[in-house]
């Protein structure tokens, strides 16, 4: 049983636990549907809803087909390799170019900073149809629509905001002075750099890197404008299949991905947890 | 800025010689900095600037019609705008068709025509269809005659009208159509006749968007504040639950209300097996599905940055408040709220954004009724392939948006946005 | 440095990966059972016989992708199957190669191409035949009560038959239904929908059971429909029906009545970089082999000598064997007018 203050009347321990029971609900709508969609994956039957055998727990009710179905069809294992392909490059790219500019933009003498922030972190906020649209265009005048290249740079660009919000955090914390005291011993700016900077910004700079990942892995406007068919991926296959038949190979797909998201989760915190020890923050 | 100024500015206590070695390291340190941001710039540039910029100038630039049809429009223009243009024009419009329905290029005339003219397009190609039989010399001939005899819009002057407007390379046609205005062909700017739409659209889905960023708020501050004020340990745990999702592929989140909603979806089957309900309700392909779906995938956008204001006030306020005789709500209105506004206006704003340009998720759970603008976007960019339009309307969006962004980056600041 | 190697990888790797697909020709159908009949007819044969790999990707019909792709120059697509509704138009509207006759193989009996094919099945030079099919109404014999539909009537009659009618997200079909179903004499529908009369009681007759209209983008939706209730009537392909019936042992009945035939042919994108291999493609599809596995999902072949090989079982499911209560599909009058009615159409869904 919870203890109150002397002061709480009874109107307020009412409304602790209204606040309590709301917070329970709202988390519950956050997790829940999440949750639904894995036991239907293991569905016998064509369906997206619970059969009478499922809620009685019968293990007849219960199947792996759908996880076969993956591995059976071409399409999605073609759709597996590219997100992944895309994915990683476009990560690579993103961070390489990202985390220079963060270094850069850290500067305190760095020329219009505000407005460069500004413009880096823009494709966070343009609307994806906006931006492909755009890319529809432009990228075909280069033959660059229908190709890897072309969806690699498109992903990046995209992935960009995120390793510059991440690294610039972790620069935040970032004592200068170390820099200078590097310089003034007698290092060069790139060594310094190595091997003062770099092992700071580390967890930053994978942080940014894992967003910008799953950015592109998770990304399908850019893929529904830009792709050819060869260059289908795992959401663009999802989103075919929403629309033209629903069938629950989507839901095991759905459940593998809930499964690389827990992942990502998990080594996110550790990251944290590894950035926050480095710059001496106690928890 | 202050110490810049310290080392440019002439300091007493620097020598002539130490003040400019100081300059050229100050320059040095600028070069320095911006050269590890011009890559990233200029791939910026190529990647994501410039394809926007091509957008927005493909939204006034239509060369397809003076293309088309340059010996037509260039006697068209002493033509006043009443009455049948003469005769020389009509010719050269014969035989325009004819070329045109040979090299298969007629349907893009009639589809540009149609634009301006709702109708025309199915006669000017029943037109060059005909024609097409003739031969030239014929055409040169009695050409006027042949095209007005094929159909009698030939003899309106809403068809030449339509000729003239649709040859401007550079038109403002589109945008006005997407504020569902028009030209009349005198030059003044008019209602649109044949149908107002868009105005439609970006009011439904700016209300849609505030009824979502209302919802995400409505449920997200409660959780916020309970997961301030938990024990450390109960708040990092159930901070899971609301991190879980924020990291989930928005598709399975996609996928998953479709499941619940449809006709013999998870709630429905709940509802009758439990005799709340005799026939399925109609919960997916509405309005509803969309903001439902979408409040659940916005969420954290707003509980994250609310979380973090949150947990930065001291709970001794609200105490002290309290203990003085405040009632818990004035406390609330008066201590607690406006300390968390800086978290609110954060995640309101966010949340308003994102959901205003949304697309996925209308697309596969809105039906009819649940479209948004970037659907009618995305429509004209893959349906009707009327790609001026879809840039005016995507060029409206993107306004809107950087209003938005920049009313975000003034009192939020954009380097400010935490993730995760 | 580390970095340079990494961007020089990257570039690389993604040429490499572009170019590892580039031999590969897109081929693109409807999807569905009718998709299957053609992989296991058509594709997979193909490939085994000449090693050359496929890309099978569904679209749902109409010419509005193909058109993107030929005017914004960025051809991802190679051979496509077509509607004749919309051949006609994506025809004239130079979005398709023209496919010679002389590349058709004659049939297994010797019969030269041209005299082999059914006459509408190389009418069009844009097109090669490949099968007849229709489009009917159907129903769940779980779902629909005890008044069953007989006529498009009823398919409009709502205080007949209660419930939602699932129909194609496009004018083409719903608008002559609705002018039959309002009384218009099935061989006038298209003299009729010329006119602007026409047009607004097409749309008038429609308005009766709008708010009642599931739209679908795809003919695989509607077998869902129909066995999931969101749907007590469903538009469809005959050969889905056929197939969900024959397949899964679904209880579905289909409705003649005023069914629209067509045919489907195969068709290839202007401005592919495979012409050859496209045409060689076609060359092997429309072969009577190939053909003859179509009435698998109840879609007639388009050769003479395939359906000579066809199961008589089969026969009387096939759209041929009902030309008589059923129009034929007018490709002419949709390429002139499917422009315009498009845009009425989706004005009109927007009110």
């Amino acid at each position: 049983m919870q203890r109150f203050p002397d002061y709480y009347g009874f109107w307020h321990r009412l409304g602790h636990y209204a606040l309590r029971y709301t917070a329970y609900g709202v988390l519950g709508f956050l997790v829940l549907p999440i949750l639904v969609i894995v036991p239907l994956s293991f569905n016998v039957e064509p369906f997206f809803s619970f059969t009478r055998g499922m809620l009685m727990l019968d293990p007849e009710a219960y199947s792996l087909r759908w996880y076969r179905a993956i591995v059976d069809n071409k399409n999605w294992i073609l759709a597996i390799k590219n997100s992944f392909f895309i994915g990683i490059f476009a990560t690579i790219l993103a961070t390489v170019l990202g985390t220079l500019a963060a270094v850069g933009l850290a500067s305190p003498r760095m020329p219009f900073k505000r407005l460069i922030m500004a413009l880096l972190l823009s494709p966070m906020i343009v609307p994806l149809i906006i931006i492909a649209a755009g890319m529809f265009f432009f990228y075909t005048k280069f033959n660059l629509a229908g190709t890897y290249l072309g969806l690699i740079i498109a992903h990046a660009a995209l992935g960009v905001p995120f390793v510059i919000i991440t690294v610039t955090a972790t620069l935040s914390g970032f004592d200068r002075s170390l820099y200078h005291a590097g310089l003034s011993m007698g290092a060069s700016p790139l060594r310094t750099f190595r091997d003062v900077v770099v092992p700071l910004i580390r967890p930053g700079v994978i942080s940014g890197a894992m967003f910008a990942f799953v950015t592109s892995f998770d990304e399908v406007v850019l893929v529904l404008f830009l792709a050819g068919p060869g260059q289908r991926t795992i959401p663009r296959q999802m989103f075919s299949g929403l629309r033209e038949q629903i069938n629950p190979t989507i839901l095991a797909v759905a459940t593998l991905l809930i499964l690389v998201s827990i992942l990502f989760l998990v080594s996110l915190e550790l990251l944290r947890r590894r950035s926050q020890r480095l710059r001496g923050i106690e928890e | 800025m202050g110490q810049d100024q310290a080392i440019t500015g002439s300091d007493p206590r620097l020598t002539a010689g130490e003040a400019a070695l100081a300059r050229r390291e100050l320059r040095r340190h600028k070069l320095i900095a911006l050269l590890l941001v011009v890559p990233l710039l200029l791939f910026l540039l190529f990647a994501f600037v410039a394809p926007i910029a091509t957008m927005l100038y493909r939204g006034f630039n239509n060369p397809a019609v003076a293309q088309l049809i340059p010996g037509t429009l260039q006697r068209l223009v002493p033509w006043d705008g009443t009455g049948i243009p003469d005769r020389a024009v009509l010719t050269r419009m014969a035989l325009d068709l004819r070329r045109l329905a040979k090299i298969r290029r007629s349907g893009k005339l009639a589809e540009e025509l149609n634009r301006h003219l709702p109708g025309a397009s199915s006669v000017v190609k029943s037109t060059a269809r005909k024609l097409r039989r003739k031969s030239e010399t014929e055409l040169e001939q009695k050409g006027a005659d042949l095209l007005l005899a094929a159909n009698s819009l030939w003899s309106k002057p809403a068809i030449w009208q339509a000729v003239k407007k649709a040859g401007q390379v550079y038109t403002d046609t589109y945008y006005l159509t997407a504020m569902d205005l028009e030209r009349t062909f005198a030059g003044d700017i008019q209602t649109r006749q044949s149908g107002q739409i868009y105005v439609k659209l970006y009011t439904k889905t700016l209300r849609m968007a505030l009824i979502i960023t209302l919802m995400c708020l409505l449920l997200g501050y409660p959780l916020a504040y309970f997961l301030a004020n938990a024990p450390p340990k109960t708040a990092n745990m159930l901070m899971i639950f609301v991190l879980l999702p924020f990291w989930t592929s928005l598709l399975v989140r996609t996928t998953a209300w479709i499941a619940l909603l449809q006709t013999n979806g998870v709630i429905n089957s709940f509802l009758t097996a439990a005799s709340i309900v005799t026939d399925p309700l109609e919960m997916l392909y509405t309005e509803f599905s969309t903001v439902v779906a979408m409040t659940h995938i916005l969420l954290p956008f707003m509980i994250l940055p609310l979380y973090s204001v949150m947990k930065g006030i001291d709970p001794s306020y609200m105490r002290a408040a309290m203990s003085m005789g405040a009632r818990p709500l004035s406390a609330f209105v008066s201590v607690y709220l406006p300390n968390t506004m800086p978290g609110l206006s954060a995640g309101a704003l966010l949340v308003f954004i994102i959901s205003v340009g949304y697309y996925i998720t209308p697309a596969l759970v809105g039906g009819t009724k649940g479209q948004m603008i970037s659907n009618i976007i995305a429509f004209h960019m893959q349906q009707s392939n009327n790609w001026g339009l879809a840039a005016a309307l995507g060029t409206l969006l993107l306004v809107l948006i950087l209003t938005l962004y920049w009313l975000y980056d003034r009192f939020v600041g954009a380097a400010n946005i935490k993730l995760g | 440095m580390k970095m340079t190697r990494l961007v020089t990888g990257v570039v690389l790797g993604s040429m490499l990966a572009a170019g590892a697909v580039a031999e590969e020709l897109t081929v693109v159908s409807f999807g569905g059972a009718y998709g299957a009949a053609q992989k296991k007819h058509m594709l997979d044969p193909y490939t085994a016989k000449t090693g050359n790999k496929l890309l099978f990707e569904d679209y749902s019909g109409g010419i509005a992708e193909i058109k993107a792709q030929v005017e914004a120059g960025n051809i991802q697509w190679d051979v496509v199957d077509i509607e004749v509704i919309d051949l006609e138009r994506a025809c004239s509207e130079g979005l398709l190669e023209e496919i010679p006759t002389s590349i058709l193989a004659p049939g297994d009996d010797g019969t030269p191409a041209e005299q082999d094919f059914i006459p509408e099945a190389l009418a069009n030079e844009c097109g090669v035949g490949n099968i007849v099919w229709t489009i009917v109404y159907a129903y769940n014999e779980k779902t629909i009560g005890a008044t069953r539909p007989t006529t498009i009537g009823d398919f409009f009659d709502t205080a007949k038959i209660p419930g939602k009618r699932a129909m194609r997200k496009r004018p083409q079909v719903n608008l002559e239904w609705a002018l039959i179903a309002d009384g218009v004499a099935p061989d006038k529908v298209y003299e009729v929908l010329a006119t602007e009369a026409g047009q607004k009681r097409a749309f008038a007759k429609l308005d009766t059971i709008k708010k009642d209209i599931v739209w679908f983008d795809s003919w695989s939706q509607v077998p869902q429909l129909l066995n999931d209730g969101g749907a007590i009537l469903g538009q469809s392909a005959n050969g889905r029906i056929f197939n969900a019936i024959k397949e899964d042992g679904k209880p579905f009945k289909m409705v003649w009545d005023a069914h629209i035939y067509d045919l489907d042919v195969w068709s290839v994108v202007k401005g592919t970089r495979k012409m050859d291999l496209a045409f060689d493609f076609i060359r092997f599809a429309t072969g009577t082999k190939p053909l003859s596995g179509m009435p698998d999902v109840a879609y007639g072949p388009t050769r003479k000598s395939s359906m000579a090989l066809v199961d008589p079982k089969v026969v009387p499911d096939l759209p041929t064997s009902h030309l008589k209560e059923g129009i034929k599909a007018n490709g002419i009058f949709w390429a002139d007018y499917g422009e315009s009615l498009g845009e009425k159409f989706n004005e009109w869904l927007l009110q």
